[in-house]
């Protein structure tokens, strides 16, 4: 044994288990009852969708990462495969692959690699895509097709949002009952069908402690605060807190897309105040803007927050003085 | 019932029972001894012996007249044989007396215990501690002397002895607390009259009742309690130990005088009880050999000076494909590059592993692992960055030299990014800016 074969490294010699790849795969793991929903709802075209978004999103990490001279492997961390992943669940599943694929290209290219790749982006990368889609493309962005096993008149097909608030629907009585949005029974994007299956994917990332239990939390009592006051006070108008919680991307974005690690704030103050910020732009949206739905933006302008947030709330140092 | 504890944390796998259970055996003295005149924070020894000298078993070889100073003693009796620079487990080369044991063992006169050690004065306490060369013997090795002077103005009221031992792996100060419970305890007692305080406190981590027990035993012949913490790293880390116990924060940049406390290693009040009653020198210290690379992990009593080499040849010597050598526990010891260096006084262990890798960095994620487990409050992803950039006023005002290097931020790092590290430069170059500022 010569001296030079010992390893010299600063302090701890010891390390958790836990790993990048390790926490992006059972992020990737815990979308999986997410896709089984969508193939159940909307068969071929999901899975179509998803693998395409997907494939866009890994070719375009390898070229850029490439581009940037950077080690190939990261390709594999399985951050673009959840950013693939994502992308997909928030779109139409009548949009023509093409032209998931270029919102795949966006994703990764405009919203993350432009950046510095993964960890320096400021935005959900997902929702870059999105955001650019839907300005992009409106028309194929906003048309709906129902489930399969939905009897209903696909000429006039709307999501249960779209249905509240261009059609009436209160008044109407068309409103979609909440068992169907609970299982997923309705029209929308991919991953925004099923509460249940998301629900069932944020246990888990609860569980494994990847996901930070603020955020979710907060969403959804601000906009119960928000959308309950109105509803409250008008009930012949308004839906239900519940109704909002469970009807389009409001789950998806506040399991999966809000709580991105890179993209929310670092100390717990910061991360209510996100939270908060998110559910209430939602609840804004919905019910004042011109939309029918408001989570992408609403999650777009909060990541705009998190670096002030981050540099201004800090952690209080053991020993530090309170102010007087 | 609820245990005591900090805010914060981290629960490392333990790999205490390797040799939880191994009582300390006494390794027999090496054929050589190798003492570094810097073995504790502060000012280095000077040397006062030559090549050729003479020396007994516990002779004072090196003194510093500066406060933040301790003497050193030669730990075999024999002659110098060379007094230059050697390697140091810090990594360097530093003086360091050189000594040929004779094998006899020959006990140096000079060294006269207190028939009555309880009714000496503090200044008198302090004295034979400082002369005896005792340091911190929790890994900092802080002249102990200094530890037992608190300033006028800073009254103490309360004594800390810390049995938490909460690196994984080390086991000495729990074998210590088994085996010698008296003389902790007496320690501890002189430590109090010294500090002036009203009482004692023993934090230790719920994992080793065996060795609460123990000092249950003789605890009633002292002003002194014993406190359960939850086990968690870094308990014993002196502020987090002073806010789980007291509930006490330790200001920013200040000391525990400034909250009315000290704080002593069980191992440090074993060594003060047996510098005044005995007039022992600290010349031998209890460290845990351990890891997957030793053949026969144990916890040993060696002379200070030994050789890595010829501790780890004691207990069986090293595995095959052994790739790291670390000085200290696994949270906060030293990489070692070479088996030449010798035990010092602030050495708790020496640990080797097989097959040990350096993990593939990532960028980070900002999954605030870091920022959740901190037991100091800080935010360890941002000031690692601020010194990768080189803004060190930034560094500083996010608290870096609040920084303990207890290492629990790299440990739960998922992007595996070496935190500790960044940190440590950080705190160095600011340090050196500041030297040049005020030179």
């Amino acid at each position: 044994m010569t001296n030079n074969s010992f390893i010299i490294q600063s302090s701890p010699h010891l390390r958790d288990k836990e790993s990048v790849p390790k926490i992006m795969y059972t992020v990737i793991a815990s979308l999986v009852p997410a896709c089984l929903a969508s193939f159940y709802f909307f068969r071929f075209k999901a899975l179509v969708l998803l693998l395409s978004c997907v494939a866009a999103c890994l070719i375009t990490e390898a070229l850029f990462l490439w581009l940037r001279k950077k080690p190939l492997d990261s390709t594999w961390d399985g951050s673009a495969i959840i950013t693939g992943l994502l992308l997909a669940m928030t779109l139409p599943p009548s949009l023509p692959v093409g032209m998931a694929a270029i919102g795949a290209v966006v994703a990764i290219g405009v919203g993350k690699q432009v950046f510095g790749g993964l960890g320096y982006n400021i935005f959900n990368p997902a929702l870059v895509g999105r955001a650019f889609l839907s300005t992009a493309f409106p028309a194929a962005m906003t048309t709906w097709i129902p489930p399969v096993m939905a009897k209903v008149n696909i000429a006039t097909f709307a999501t249960p949002l779209g249905n509240l608030k261009f059609q009436n629907a209160i008044a109407q009585g068309t409103l979609a009952p909440l068992k169907d949005l609970f299982w997923g029974n309705v029209g929308g994007c991919l991953g925004e069908t099923s509460a249940f299956a998301l629900i069932l994917g944020g246990i888990f990332l609860l569980y494994r402690r990847i996901i930070d239990w603020r955020i979710p939390l907060g969403i959804f009592l601000s906009l119960t605060i928000f959308s309950g006051f109105f509803w409250l006070s008008n009930p012949e108008k308004y839906a239900s807190p519940l109704f909002h919680i469970l009807a389009g991307g409001l789950l998806l974005g506040a399991i999966f897309m809000a709580t991105d690690m890179v993209t929310s704030p670092i100390t717990p103050f910061a991360t209510w105040i996100y939270a908060f910020g998110i559910g209430l732009i939602v609840g804004l949206i919905r019910l004042f803007g011109g939309f029918p739905e408001g989570v992408m933006y609403s999650i777009l302008l909060m990541n705009a927050f998190v670096p002030v947030l981050s540099h201004y709330i800090r952690p209080r140092i053991l020993g530090e003085r309170r102010k007087k | 019932m609820k245990l005591k504890t900090f805010p914060r944390g981290i629960h490392p796998p333990q790999f205490k029972e390797l040799t939880a259970e191994k009582a300390i055996q006494v390794m027999p003295p090496p054929e050589k001894v190798f003492i570094p005149l810097l073995q504790h924070f502060g000012s280095p020894a000077e040397p006062l012996v030559k090549k050729g000298e003479e020396v007994s078993l516990g002779q004072m070889i090196g003194e510093s007249k500066a406060l933040f100073s301790a003497p050193v003693h030669s730990s075999v009796s024999g002659k110098v044989i060379a007094v230059d620079n050697y390697e140091h487990p810090g990594g360097n080369l530093l003086p360091t007396i050189t000594i040929a044991n004779d094998g006899r063992d020959c006990l140096c006169l000079e060294a006269e215990g207190s028939k009555a050690p309880f009714s000496l004065s503090p200044d008198e306490i302090r004295q034979r501690v400082r002369s005896a060369g005792v340091v911190g013997l929790g890994g900092a090795a802080f002249p102990t002397a200094v530890k037992l002077s608190p300033p006028k103005d800073k009254p103490i009221d309360t004594l800390i002895i810390n049995g938490c031992e909460c690196e994984p792996m080390l086991t000495s100060d729990y074998r210590l607390m088994l085996e010698h419970p008296e003389g902790i305890l007496k320690g501890a007692e002189l430590a109090r009259l010294a500090t002036g305080a009203e009482r004692t406190i023993i934090g230790i981590e719920d994992n080793k009742t065996k060795a609460t027990d123990s000092l249950k035993k003789h605890i009633y012949d002292f002003p002194a309690e014993i406190t359960l913490l939850r086990t968690k790293y870094p308990q014993g880390a002196e502020r987090n130990l002073i806010f789980a116990l007291l509930h006490r924060e330790v200001p920013r940049g200040g000391l525990p005088f400034d909250v009315g406390v000290v704080v002593h290693n069980v191992g440090t009040a074993k060594a003060i009880w047996e510098a005044v009653s005995q007039g022992k020198p600290l010349y031998e210290k209890a460290i845990t050999v351990s890891g997957n690379g030793i053949v026969e992990p144990k916890n040993i009593l060696v002379r200070i000076g030994t050789p890595f080499q010829s501790v780890i040849d004691f207990c069986g010597g090293l595995k095959e494909k052994v790739n790291m050598l670390v000085m200290g526990g696994p949270m906060m010891g030293l990489s070692q590059w070479t088996l030449d260096a010798p035990v010092i006084k602030g050495t708790s262990g020496v640990l080797a592993w097989t097959s040990a890798l350096i993990p593939r960095e990532y960028n980070c994620i900002y999954c605030a692992r870091c920022v959740d487990h901190c037991p100091m409050g800080l935010v360890p992803t941002q000031l690692a960055k601020f010194v990768r950039y080189e803004r060190l006023t930034e560094a500083e005002n996010w608290g870096i030299l609040d920084c303990v290097e207890c290492g629990s931020c790299q440990y739960i790092c998922p992007a595996k990014i070496p935190l500790v590290h960044w940190l440590r430069l950080g705190k160095n170059k600011i340090a050196s800016l500041k030297r040049k500022k005020s030179a």
